[in-house]
Formats: C-alpha cells, sequence, structure tokens
C-alpha cells in the first residue's frame, strides 16, 4: 500500500534530523526567552495569534512539520500517502506517543481534532476542511482524509499551529472554549505546560516521556513578559534573557544587540509563514482607482532604501504578488525597480491633479512608523499629495474594515501556497466588509477569480503552474495592492544556545531540538 | 457620631456617583474605534465572517447599545463585572491578582513621596535664603519638570545596564527559586527603580507645597506670639508652622492615594511591573472593554474612598472644620 515517494520522504526528513543534531548535544539547562505581547492563551487550535504559537508550538503538535524548503516531514504522522488522483490522503500515525496525562494519542484524536475541533473554532482549518469530504480513521493508527477534488496545497496544511491536535478525551462532547482544562494545555509535544503567571512569566518543563528517544535536552523554557521594547533589549543585553524572537525588540535596537559577544542571528524559521508587506490601494475611489497611479506608487517607492535603512539590510524586495518561498512564482517578471521619472510620467498621462491622498501606517511600532514617513517622502517627491493618518490598532481595524482609506500598510503570512496565502488578497468573493485580511483593496477582475479557482483544485501540479503564470502576469500589470517587502525577520540569540531554529516555522518548535553548550 | 453619620451620607452619594460613573463609562468607551472581536480575528490573522459572528455573539456585541448597557449595569449591581473578552477570565480575578502589585508599588511610592516631599519642603522652607534651600528647590523643580517615562529609562541606564546594581525589569527574579526572607528582598530589589521613579513627580510637587505653604504658615500672628514667648525655632517649625501647613498637602495626598489603582501605567510598562496599570492599557488597546470597564470602576470607587478618607483627615489635622462639606 504505501508509496515509495512517501517512504523516501520520510526517509529524507529523518536524515534532515539527523545531520541537523551531529555536533554532540548536551543535556539540560533551562533557556528564557521572551513571549510579546503576553497571549490570551495557550490553547492552540482555539487561539491562533503569534504570541500563542511561538509558546504552544512547543507543548502541541501537528502531523507534519516542514523543513526551511517547504518539504514536509514526519511529526505525529510517521508517513504519508497520496492516490493518484490527488483526493486521499492516508496518514500512517506514530503508535509510541501519549498525551502529557498519559493517556495514548490516537487515530481518534485526529479525526476529533480535525473534524468537530477546527471545523468549529479554527478560521484558516475551516478554509482547508472545506476541500474536505470526509475523515475517518481506518485503524487506530491510520486516518484517511478524502477530498472533494484535488486540493494542491493540501500537505501544506498540518503544521501544528493551524491544525493543531487535541485532546478527544479532554474536549469531546464539551463547550470547548470553557474547558477546564484550557487552564493547563495538554498537548503531545516536547515540552509540558508548568504554569503561567499572568504579566511575569510563563514556564514550560521538558516532557520526559517525549516519543522522540533523547528530545528534548533542556530541562525547561522560561517565557518572559515584558511590555517596553526597551526593557526587553537591556534584558537581552545583561543577559537575563538567552533567546529574543523576532519581533520582540524594535528594529534599531537589533544592530547594536547583534554586535555583541556571543550573540548570533538568523533569517531562518519564517518560510512556512513568509510574511509579506503590502499596500493597500483603494480600488473603489479616488486616484487610487486608477491602475496607473497604482502603478507610479510602485516606481515611486524606494523599497531597496527601506530594506536596508529600515530593515537592517534583511528581507527581500519582492518582485510581484507571489513572494519568493511561494510555490509557482513566476520570477520572470519585470521589476517595478526604483524609477520616479517612470511614476511622474505615469501621473501625467493619467491626469493626476494633486487630490489629496491618505496613508495609514500599520500600528506595530516605530519601524513601521518610520517606514510611512519614508513611504510619504518618496510618494511626494514624485508629486503625489500625500498625508499620514496616525491611529491604534482598534482603529487601524476599523479604517480597513470599513473602506475608509486611500494608502494603508499592511502585512500578511503567505504560507508557501498560492491557494493559502495569496489568493485571499485577489479573489472577489473576498470582499466583504468588517474584516481587514480579505480583499481590502476592493480588486475585481473575473480572469483572475477564474485561474485563482481552478488552480487550487487542478491536478498535478504542472497544471497549477501553468494557472498560476497567467494571473501572476495579471496581477503584475493591474498592481492591485503595493508589493513593499518580504520581511526579514531576525531571531537573536546566545551563540550558545544551539539548534534553535530548524524548521520552516522556527521557534514556534524550536525548542524540541534546542540545548546548551554550558 | 457626627463622624458616623457624615461617613453614612457620603456613602450614599457615592453609590449614586459610582452608577452614573458606570454609565458615563460605558457610553464613552463606545466611541472608540474598532470592536474587540475584529482585534481578536486580527490578532489571529485569519478570520471568516463566521469566526467574527460567533465572537460578537458570544460577547453580547450583536445585541443593540441599550440591551449591552442593561446588562452591564445590572450586573455590576450584583457585583458581577463579566469576562475579559482576549482572557477568558473574570474580569474580578483579574484585578485582584493584579491588585497586590500595584498597591505594593504606588504605596510604597505614596510613603516616599510624602515623607521625603514634606522633610524636604521644611528644609527649604527654614533655608530660605541659603544656597542649600535653593538646591533643594531646584531640584523639585526638574524632578517636577522631567517626564516619568525618561526617569525611568535614564535610571534603568544608569543603575541596571551600567552600575549593575539593580535588575532592571519585573517583580521577582524568575527561576531563581527565592521563598521566605530572600524573596522579600529580591522583591524589595525590584521595587527600588520603580517605586522611587514612581514617586519622584509626588514628591516634587509634596517639597514645593510644602515650602509655600509653610513659609504663608511663619507669617501668621500665632507664630509670632509663639516666638515672643520664647520658643524654641525647631518647635515652632514642627507644631505651629507644619501642622497649619498641611491642609493643602493633604488634599494632594488625597488625590495621589485615589491615583493608586490606575496612576502607574507608565512605570509598570517600562518596568515590566505585573500591576493594574498595564492590565488597563493592554485592555484599551485590545478594545477588551469588559476588563477596561470593571478597571475604571475600581479606579472610581478608590477615589471616592480616599476622598472621604481625606474629609476625615481634615477634621482630625483642623478640629475648626465641621459638618458635612
Amino acid at each position: 500500500m504505501r508509496d515509495p515517494l512517501a517512504l523516501a520522504i520520510s526517509a529524507a526528513a529523518l536524515a534532515f534530523t539527523t545531520t541537523a543534531l551531529a555536533d554532540d548535544p548536551k543535556q539540560g539547562g533551562t533557556v528564557n526567552t521572551i513571549v510579546q505581547p503576553e497571549p490570551p492563551g495557550l490553547v492552540l487550535g482555539m487561539i491562533q495569534n503569534a504570541p500563542t504559537r511561538v509558546v504552544a508550538g512547543n507543548i502541541y503538535e501537528g502531523l507534519l512539520r516542514y523543513t526551511t524548503d517547504l518539504e514536509p516531514i514526519p511529526q505525529l504522522a510517521e508517513s504519508w500517502d497520496v492516490s493518484d488522483d490527488g483526493r486521499t490522503y492516508t496518514f500512517h500515525l506514530r503508535e509510541n506517543v501519549a498525551w502529557h496525562d498519559g493517556e495514548p494519542f490516537t487515530a481518534d484524536d485526529v479525526v476529533f481534532s480535525a473534524d468537530v475541533f477546527h471545523r468549529e473554532l479554527n478560521p484558516s482549518a475551516r478554509a482547508v476542511l472545506q476541500h474536505v469530504e470526509s475523515i475517518e480513521a481506518t485503524d487506530e493508527h491510520t486516518v484517511v482524509f478524502t477530498l472533494t477534488e484535488p486540493f494542491g496545497p493540501f500537505l501544506l496544511s498540518f503544521e501544528a499551529g493551524t491544525f493543531t491536535m487535541v485532546p478527544e478525551h479532554l474536549y469531546a462532547g464539551t463547550d470547548f472554549r470553557n474547558n477546564e482544562h484550557n487552564d493547563h494545555p495538554i498537548g503531545t509535544g516536547p515540552f509540558k505546560f508548568a504554569n503561567w503567571e499572568r504579566g511575569t512569566v510563563i514556564k514550560l518543563v521538558k516532557n520526559d516521556d517525549y516519543y522522540e528517544e533523547g528530545l528534548p535536552y533542556l530541562d525547561g523554557v522560561n517565557w518572559h513578559v515584558i511590555p517596553d521594547g526597551g526593557s526587553r533589549a537591556v534584558a537581552f543585553e545583561n543577559g537575563t534573557i538567552d533567546v529574543l524572537p523576532s519581533g520582540t525588540v524594535e528594529n534599531f535596537d537589533i544592530p547594536r544587540l547583534s554586535e555583541m559577544d556571543n550573540v548570533c542571528v538568523t533569517e531562518e524559521g519564517h518560510e512556512y509563514f513568509s510574511p509579506y508587506s503590502m499596500l493597500w490601494m483603494n480600488n473603489r475611489e479616488g486616484p487610487t482607482a486608477d491602475k496607473r497611479f497604482r502603478q507610479a506608487v510602485m516606481y515611486a517607492m524606494d523599497r531597496e532604501f527601506a530594506r536596508n535603512v529600515l530593515w537592517n539590510g534583511l528581507g527581500k524586495v519582492p518582485l510581484s504578488a507571489f513572494g519568493s518561498n511561494a510555490r509557482f512564482q513566476d520570477d520572470t517578471l519585470e521589476p517595478y525597480d526604483y524609477n520616479p521619472e517612470r511614476a511622474r510620467e505615469l501621473l501625467e498621462e493619467m491626469g493626476y491633479d494633486g487630490e489629496e491622498v491618505t496613508i495609514l501606517p500599520l500600528p506595530y511600532g516605530e519601524t513601521w512608523t518610520r517606514w510611512a514617513e519614508a513611504v510619504q517622502q518618496n510618494l511626494r517627491e514624485v508629486g503625489i499629495n500625500v498625508r499620514t493618518q496616525a491611529t491604534d490598532v482598534g482603529g487601524w481595524n476599523q479604517r480597513l474594515g470599513d473602506w475608509d482609506y486611500d494608502l494603508a500598510f499592511t502585512y500578511l503570512y503567505q504560507y508557501g501556497d498560492p491557494a493559502l496565502g495569496i489568493s485571499r488578497t485577489y479573489l472577489s468573493d473576498n470582499i466583504a466588509k468588517g474584516s481587514p485580511w480579505n480583499n481590502v483593496e476592493g480588486y475585481e477582475n473575473a480572469r483572475v477569480d477564474e485561474l485563482f479557482n481552478e488552480a487550487a483544485t487542478a491536478y498535478p501540479d504542472s497544471e497549477r503552474e501553468a494557472l498560476y503564470k497567467e494571473v501572476q502576469e495579471i496581477l503584475h500589470e493591474d498592481v492591485p495592492v503595493g508589493w513593499l517587502m518580504e520581511l526579514g525577520f531576525p531571531t537573536l540569540y546566545r551563540c550558545d544556545v544551539k539548534d534553535l531554529v530548524n524548521s520552516s516555522v522556527g521557534l514556534n518548535e524550536g525548542f524540541r531540538d534546542a540545548w546548551l553548550d554550558r | 457620631m457626627l463622624y458616623a453619620r457624615l461617613i453614612i451620607m457620603r456613602l450614599f452619594k457615592a453609590v449614586i456617583v459610582l452608577f452614573l460613573i458606570v454609565i458615563l463609562n460605558f457610553l464613552l468607551i463606545q466611541l472608540a474605534p474598532g470592536d474587540p472581536a475584529a482585534i481578536l480575528a486580527g490578532e489571529a490573522g485569519a478570520a471568516d465572517q463566521e469566526f467574527l459572528n460567533q465572537l460578537r455573539e458570544r460577547f453580547g456585541l450583536d445585541q443593540p447599545m441599550y440591551v449591552q448597557l442593561w446588562r452591564y449595569v445590572s450586573g455590576i449591581a450584583m457585583l458581577d463585572f463579566g469576562y475579559s473578552y482576549r482572557l477568558g477570565v473574570p474580569v474580578f480575578d483579574l484585578i485582584m491578582a493584579r491588585l497586590p502589585a500595584t498597591l505594593l508599588l504606588t504605596g510604597t511610592a505614596f510613603l516616599i513621596s510624602l515623607v521625603l516631599g514634606i522633610i524636604a519642603g521644611s528644609m527649604a522652607a527654614a533655608r530660605v535664603k541659603k544656597p542649600s534651600g535653593s538646591i533643594i528647590m531646584a531640584l523639585a523643580l526638574v524632578f517636577y519638570a522631567t517626564p516619568l517615562f525618561w526617569v525611568a529609562l535614564m535610571s534603568v541606564l544608569v543603575f541596571s545596564v551600567y552600575l549593575d546594581w539593580l535588575p532592571a525589569y519585573g517583580f521577582y527574579t524568575v527561576g531563581a527559586g527565592y521563598t521566605g526572607f530572600a524573596l522579600i528582598l529580591d522583591v524589595a530589589k525590584h521595587l527600588i527603580l520603580p517605586a522611587t521613579t514612581l514617586a519622584l513627580f509626588f514628591m516634587a510637587i509634596y517639597t514645593r507645597m510644602t515650602r509655600t505653604s509653610m513659609l504663608d504658615a511663619a507669617q501668621q500672628d500665632y507664630v509670632k506670639t509663639a516666638r515672643a514667648k520664647g520658643l524654641k525655632p525647631s518647635i515652632i517649625q514642627r507644631r505651629h508652622v507644619l501642622r497649619n501647613a498641611l491642609l493643602p498637602i493633604i488634599t494632594l495626598a488625597g488625590l495621589q492615594a485615589g491615583q493608586m489603582v490606575g496612576g502607574a501605567i507608565l512605570t509598570e510598562t517600562v518596568f515590566a511591573w505585573p500591576g493594574i496599570g498595564r492590565l488597563m492599557f493592554e485592555a484599551l488597546q485590545q478594545r477588551d472593554y469588559n476588563l477596561l470597564l470593571g478597571i475604571f470602576f475600581f479606579s472610581a470607587a478608590l477615589v471616592i474612598v480616599f476622598n472621604i478618607i481625606t474629609d476625615l483627615v481634615y477634621r482630625l489635622a483642623d478640629p475648626r472644620i465641621k459638618g458635612a462639606s
């Protein structure tokens, strides 16, 4: 029954894990790190925001993990087969896995998690599950997903934070959100929840019964809660904190901190999410409704400058709608290089009369404010009359949800596959007031809809590639949104914390393999 | 007897005031853009309409405003503050969990500022035309004029980063496992920087006010009399001048005490002190209305309580004040 390809992948994956650990790791020690902001809760599957993922990704697990090249490798599923028509996925589960309370992990947990728990609570899993016709446990350690039609990115959907396995024996038949176990999360992961002193620290301790022999090496991980960015930098400087996850200090502190002795920096560990920053441009009204204006904005922005100065040279200036980690990216498109002359020509051609446009920065800290200032200056240089509006997170959400803006900064995850993280920005049936994460710009193009929808369910991949090539050409010409930056988020850590980032979700599951060389 | 009647009268008024405050807060909060469901969805980075609807229904935000108001007010009447939207924990529990840390911080700062402020002010009043008096007043002016967050950051830089004498942040040393006396000492060390930072501003005000009002009192006839009957200057300062100069200081102390619950947002944020101020700031950013309203309620109640206490202390300090004010 087993597919030789799947076995080869599992073997390669095992090789990947072993080479990463060839350095003769030491046992023991506790790592101090930071979670920012303090998460609302730790039940992954119920809450999917970044701070919950980074802590709870060490407590809970999914069926698969992903290498930094987004190849699936085993986690709770040991191997998997895909039927020839791309509609049936069979997962063979590990047999020696126990929940933190000692109960065995079985196929029933998978069916419950996917079919009941996530269908009710989890919007990102729900988007994938609409392609799933049935989920069945054929024996205690085998689960079969049958799809309504082939869905290209299906194998990319099983990451722990997106498709978390939750224990059926604790949740079945209860009111999930008020379940008494929410205060004490029970997973299958390398670390167990120990305690949470709100406002101060979340402590995880080693799971001695973890199924991977010898893992984890660390005795525990302390996640400190420090609300001020400056204080977080100080805590790292004076040695209290060993690891600064990305986004926990302001960008302007990073060069100083990374030049300290015994401090290492890595940009890896974000490939799965591929955070991609965009400039919403309101396609409905005002100058931004004109394609030439939007192209002019693309030419007017000096994105290399923003990357080098504001983002410390990390990240990539994107080519087009598909980021460089996304599958099927067409890298033959002609880039929108910094070209103020061309921008002025386009503005003249459309007869731009100096009507004021507003720009809404992302209220996520200094870097974003400064970036908005830089873009404002770029736009003024080509003659666009632009004014910045400041707001907080609530105001920003409401403005975008009500379509009450001209230009606005954001960033979204691309999740490696266009059908998971890219099409949602451009599909016209994804236009709806009230959310800042759908097709906020109001772009409507019937051909684009058709291509995206067909490509999501086309099979095999060669079919998808042709469809995505065409859609990229159209988007590149229409510029529904501005493509600002494939963000490079640095993780700073003491160099004696080894093997910290070794998969495409980085720190979200990094402490599984990490060890201290002290 | 008189006090008992006064207290009952004031408590009765307090309930009415609190009720009006609850309604006003509830209405004010509706003016803030954005709603908690959208913010929670935003944090998750992915949301479909179903997710938003589920949240709004769970929070009761799908109801018309008057229904929401009625539910909230009737809850409060039974001392039920509801659940935090973001944390899913009863608001009352959250506030109670954070209250000790905040009271420790603001209480310490209150004592430091009051005691040192009065001492510095009296010293300055006694040294009116001397350089030492001018130095005290100059320092007071500097502390009065310097923004709190700047003092906080600089003190971290000097005392934690360069000198490495005091911890930079937190309530205690995480992972050190101290107990008993060692823990008390550890917390005290963590308390020094935030409490001093918070105390400086009020200390400066107390200093200036004590000095002015003591100089005023020193001009009074009864001071001349005391001097004429040959009392020692130190006794005149303490018994005749300072005591008469206390009233404005009590007023101010009452104001400061009323801010003890919510008045330390900046300090708590910079020093990662797990208190109410931070909880309030985060609740505001998250549009966690229930939590925010709960904290407002507690702050308002505390202000009212301290107003009553201040009135009573007036009467102790100056027996001439009688009857309901």
